[in-house]
């Protein structure tokens, strides 16, 4: 199967000198496309900023990330844009909508400047929001708002989903409730979804499991059976 | 239209309070700037064209009787294009009910076809006829001023006769588009008159039958005026000439100048002033929203969005509040430019005068609150930029109180929790409360020294007319009569005090500058007009030497100690050494003090005088007037009051009536300013005020939080405002000041409470319309809230 990303040596350091963390140590990894990825780990172990390099958010100090032949580590600002305006999509615990725009225009900010995006209506139809275009990030729920940052992310058919902690905020009801329109994605589209998480449970619904421990990986775990995510409890 | 418009359209909704003050503290600059360009360039432009069209002469060359011949020797000197003769004559127009007749000029219109110069603009009626003996064209301004239209007659005394003349018509001409009273210089439409006559019924009048007594000349193309001022000079001596001078040195010429100078220098003064206040306000607006949507640019940068979409985003917001304010400045501008132009109609005698913008002045405007809205932005969104997406989306972390303000021990226990909240904001972030308290600071400058100004107007009225000047009338001969003229006028019951006083025309010169005035001669020590120093004592005066005004020590650029060269222009024409022994502060006009005998030493003319101040009864003052008006020695007389008061409508309704709309501005300004410190110190503080709200402070207790930090904040404005507005005072005043009068400056502690009051209560307003906010706000969405 083909990789979606390869991962080779990964350091992060922030800060310098005495007060300088550590947060990746040499980690290295491949990712096949088409799965769904669940990351897991205590507090403080490095999940989100490897979630971050892999999505371009954020820069590695060493080692080497490809997407697919894109070197992701060698890119300049402009081409690590381009790379996330074209390859992928993120849902954060926050959800973080912009406030003064309701949901049908959180989603066209996106589409707007994708390739080949299906119609912002359409995506909020996925995640089951066909009748709340028109409200408010500050009119609608928390797994509401999180349904329209899915809704979001997805639009612009990325080829790879990045979500940081996505039921973090949620009950578990509305939580698995995202789950459902990842997993449905996923089975749609083929998209690769990396998820990070701390709820060991979701880690069910996954191909793959990745635990991280103080910046380095302690295990990759491939399931043979998948749980469905209404069948996961948390 | 695209989301992200969609949001900027709401965004600005969201802050259009600071939107619309920054609009209008931007609106109000570039008003300032299109107005005052405006005029310069619609006064400089009509006044060239008016000369063009109307053919004002180069050289004027003023003689005692030169007979009709010697004009075609001057058409022959070298450089001159042309020559004409006319006839200048004073007059006295008899008003009825007036007890004191009006001065005016007679002028020669040629007998048979156009003149080569000064050619008059009709504005009503016709021109006399050549037959009619009696005809007359009347100065336009005066004939409104004194309700007079063609076909009715005035009594006019012309060399000592009275005659009785049908007016024809009403006119203007180039060479008095500024005419003002004899003896004051003060611009009033209804005390000072102008009239033309056919040349051969004027040389009847003035026993000048081929003869005149003022040539007009136009240069050759590449001539130096000079050098054909001094020709003439040299043609002209043997028939009495008192120097040929330029157009520069035409009075009406050179109040126009002044005018427009003054002007110029204040458009490029204030109005970047203004733009600088309110970009610096915009700076500080546009960095804060920046600021708080650090995570919604990461966002968009993580969505792929590239820096210049995002930064694209911002500008637009700026963009459009700077456009908005620059469109609306233009707008005003050109509506404040016309309203100004009437009263440039009211002193000074435009034949037209439209208002016409200066492209220049729009397009400078715009660019320049533009640019400095988008320094602003560019200047934050700059270092969002140098973030990575991960970082600009992670709250900043809580600001780190610990090494800010340690409040410990007595101290301590003194201060409650809400005060420690005040301080340590304030010491947190000191850059921020260090560039509101400028912003404050600027709009107490605006307001004080706008304020100042208007004192200033006030006291250089009372310094003039009840310090230097104590006199009621001023009473000038015809021609320099023996001192005992005095004493006749002594002798008019309810005269109190008579003060002679000899006034010789004069050239001053020192080195490479020259000022045409007259040298003052007063009796020692004199009463009722005076010359004083800066102390306001008056300063006596020297055996020999001269005391200048500051203003003529200026322009002549002249130290007490030097040697000043004085043309005497007037009977035997001598040329003066004399040394300036001290400098007067003078606030109206540029006038030069010697002693009356020292003056007529030099002069070899003892005992002469030219006329004489008074005091008076104020209750027999129509008879005075009246019996002065039977004194055939009698020039004409002039009245402190009248001369009070011209000034006062010359402050108010001419150039000086730009102080009332550069105080509204300075005021308006002043408010938004605060308004801003105001809403910023609230966005900064709003989740903290929340915080204490749900743990159960009073709405008051977390009003006393926002409120404390801004009345910190204008507190420490008020006295480096204060300072600043000191020394815009002297600014503004140089701005004002023409050669007619000078606008004092000084500190002014009454403009200056005034300034401070305004400001506190511009911040008491604030406070308030920002804590009816704070009050409303739901406490759950501010806590929510990630900015
Ligand atoms: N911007 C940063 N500056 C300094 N340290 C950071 C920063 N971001 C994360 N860290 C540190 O890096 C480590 C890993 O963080 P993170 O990847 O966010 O962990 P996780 O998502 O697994 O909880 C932690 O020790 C955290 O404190
Ligand atoms: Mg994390």
């Amino acid at each position: 199967m083909a990789l979606a990303f390869t991962v080779r040596n990964l350091g992060k350091v922030y800060g310098e000198g005495r007060s300088a963390v550590h947060a990746l140590r040499g980690v290295s990894l491949d990712i096949p496309a088409g799965e769904i990825v669940v990351m897991l780990g205590a507090s403080g172990s490095g999940k989100s900023t490897l979630l971050n390099i892999l999505g371009g958010l954020d820069r590695a100090s060493s080692g080497t990330v490809h997407f697919r032949d894109l070197c992701l580590t060698d890119l300049a600002d402009r081409a690590l844009t381009r790379y996330r305006r074209d390859n992928v999509g993120f849902v954060f615990q926050f959800y973080n909508l912009m406030p003064s725009l309701t949901a049908l225009e959180n989603v066209e900010l996106i589409t707007e400047i994708a390739d080949k995006p299906m119609k912002a209506e359409e995506a909020l139809a996925m995640v089951g929001l066909k009748e709340r275009l028109d409200h408010f990030p500050s009119q609608l729920s928390g797994g509401e708002q999180q349904r329209v940052a899915i809704a979001r992310a997805i639009a612009k058919q990325p080829e790879v989903l990045f979500c940081d902690e996505p039921t973090g905020a949620l009950d578990s009801t509305t939580g698995r409730a995202v789950l459902t329109v990842l997993n449905a994605v996923n089975a749609r589209f083929g998209t690769t979804v990396l998820m990070v998480t701390h709820a060991a449970s979701i880690a069910g619904m996954a191909h793959r499991v990745i635990r991280l421990a103080d910046g380095a990986i302690s295990e990759v775990q491939v399931n043979k059976t998948r749980l469905a995510p209404e069948d996961i409890h948390w | 239209m695209s989301p992200l418009d969609v949001k900027l359209l709401r965004d600005l909704s969201r802050i259009r309070g600071q939107a619309i003050a920054i609009l209008l503290v931007i609106a109000v600059g570039v008003l300032l700037q299109v107005m005052m360009s405006g005029l310069v360039a619609s006064l400089t432009e009509t006044r060239r064209a008016y000369y063009e069209r109307n053919r004002l002469a180069d050289v004027f060359a003023p003689v005692a009787r030169a007979p009709d011949t010697v004009l075609s020797r001057l058409a022959a000197l070298p450089g001159v294009a042309r020559a004409e003769g006319r006839v200048v004559g004073a007059a006295l127009v008899d008003i009825a009910g007036e007890a004191i007749p009006i001065q005016a000029r007679a002028l020669s219109l040629p007998d048979f076809g156009e003149a080569a110069f000064s050619a008059v603009y009709l504005t009503a009626g016709r021109m006399p006829d050549r037959t009619a003996r009696d005809e007359i064209l009347l100065l336009t301004a005066f004939a409104r001023a004194r309700g007079l239209a063609p076909g009715e007659v005035v009594r006019v005394t012309m060399n000592g006769a009275r005659r009785t003349l049908r007016i024809a018509g009403l006119a203007e001409a180039p060479d008095l588009l500024f005419v003002g009273v004899p003896g004051e210089m003060m611009p009033d439409a209804a005390r000072v008159a102008a009239l033309w006559m056919r040349r051969s019924e004027l040389a009847a009048a003035y026993d000048m039958q081929g003869a005149f007594n003022e040539a007009m000349l136009s240069l050759a193309r590449g001539a130096r005026e000079a050098q054909v001022i001094d020709a003439v000079d040299a043609v002209l001596e043997p028939w009495g000439g008192t120097g040929a001078y330029g157009r520069s040195d035409l009075v009406s010429d050179r109040f126009v100048s002044e005018e427009i100078d003054g002007l110029t220098t204040m458009s490029r003064a204030v109005p970047p002033l203004f733009l600088a206040v309110a970009a610096s306000l915009l700076y500080i607006v546009v960095s804060r929203i920046v600021q708080s949507e650090r995570e919604e640019i990461g966002q968009l940068k993580a969505f792929g969005y590239t820096d210049a979409e995002v930064g694209a985003h911002y500008f637009k917001l700026v963009l459009t509040i700077a456009v908005a304010g620059a469109a609306l400045g233009c707008l005003l501008g050109v509506l404040a430019g016309r309203a100004m132009i009437p009263v440039y109609l009211t002193f000074y005698n435009f034949p037209f005068l439209v208002f016409r913008p200066d492209p220049a002045a729009f397009a400078i405007g715009a660019i320049a609150s533009v640019a400095a809205a988008s320094a602003g932005g560019l200047f934050v969104l700059r270092r969002v930029f140098a973030l990575t997406p991960a970082e600009a989306m992670r709250p900043p972390a809580p600001s780190d109180f610990s090494k800010t303000l340690t409040l410990k021990g007595r101290l301590a226990r003194l201060l409650d929790q809400p005060t420690r909240m005040v301080l340590r904001g304030i010491a947190r972030q000191p850059w921020r409360t260090v560039a509101l308290s400028a912003g404050v600071a600027g709009g107490m400058a605006l307001a004080s020294g706008m304020t100042t100004i208007y004192g200033s107007f006030e006291r250089m009225m009372d310094l003039s007319f009840t310090v230097i000047d104590r006199s009621d009338a001023t009473v000038t001969f015809t021609h320099p009569l023996a001192r005992k003229a005095a004493y006749e006028l002594a002798r008019v019951p309810g005269v109190f005090a008579v003060e002679p006083v000899r006034d010789v025309p004069a050239v001053f010169r020192n080195r490479l500058n020259t000022h045409r005035g007259s040298v003052t001669g007063l009796i020692d020590p004199p009463e009722l007009a005076r010359a004083i120093g800066a102390d306001l004592a008056p300063i006596p005066l020297p055996e020999a030497g001269i005391v200048l005004s500051r203003p003529l020590a200026d322009i002549l650029e002249i130290a007490p100690g030097e040697t000043l060269t004085i043309e005497v222009r007037e009977g035997r024409r001598p040329v003066l050494e004399v040394p300036v022994a001290r400098v007067a502060t003078s606030l109206i006009g540029a006038p030069a003090y010697m002693r009356l005998d020292a003056l007529n030493r030099v002069l070899a003319e003892p005992g002469r005088i030219s006329g004489a101040r008074l005091r008076l009864d104020g209750a027999r003052a129509d008879a005075i007037y009246r019996a002065l008006k039977d004194m055939p020695t009698v020039a004409g007389v002039s009245v402190a009051r009248d001369a009070r008061a011209s000034l006062q409508k010359l402050m108010d309704q001419g150039a000086g009536s730009a102080r009332y709309i550069m105080g509204a501005v300075a005021f308006i300004i002043t408010f938004g300013i605060v308004y801003n410190a105001a809403r910023i110190a609230h966005h900064e503080r709003a989740r903290d005020l929340a915080s204490l709200r749900v743990i159960g402070f009073s709405r008051g207790e977390a009003g006393f939080v926002l409120l404390g930090e801004l009345a910190v904040i204008v507190l420490a404005a008020i006295p480096v405002g204060s300072l600043a507005g000191y020394g815009l005072t002297f600014a503004i005043a140089a701005g004002f000041s023409s050669e007619l009068y000078q606008i004092p400056a000084a500190f002014d502690p009454f403009s200056h409470g005034f300034a401070a009051a305004f400001v506190l209560g511009a911040a008491l307003v604030s406070g308030w319309l920002v804590k009816r906010d704070m009050d409303r706000a739901d406490l759950i969405a501010v806590l929510k809230s990630r900015d």
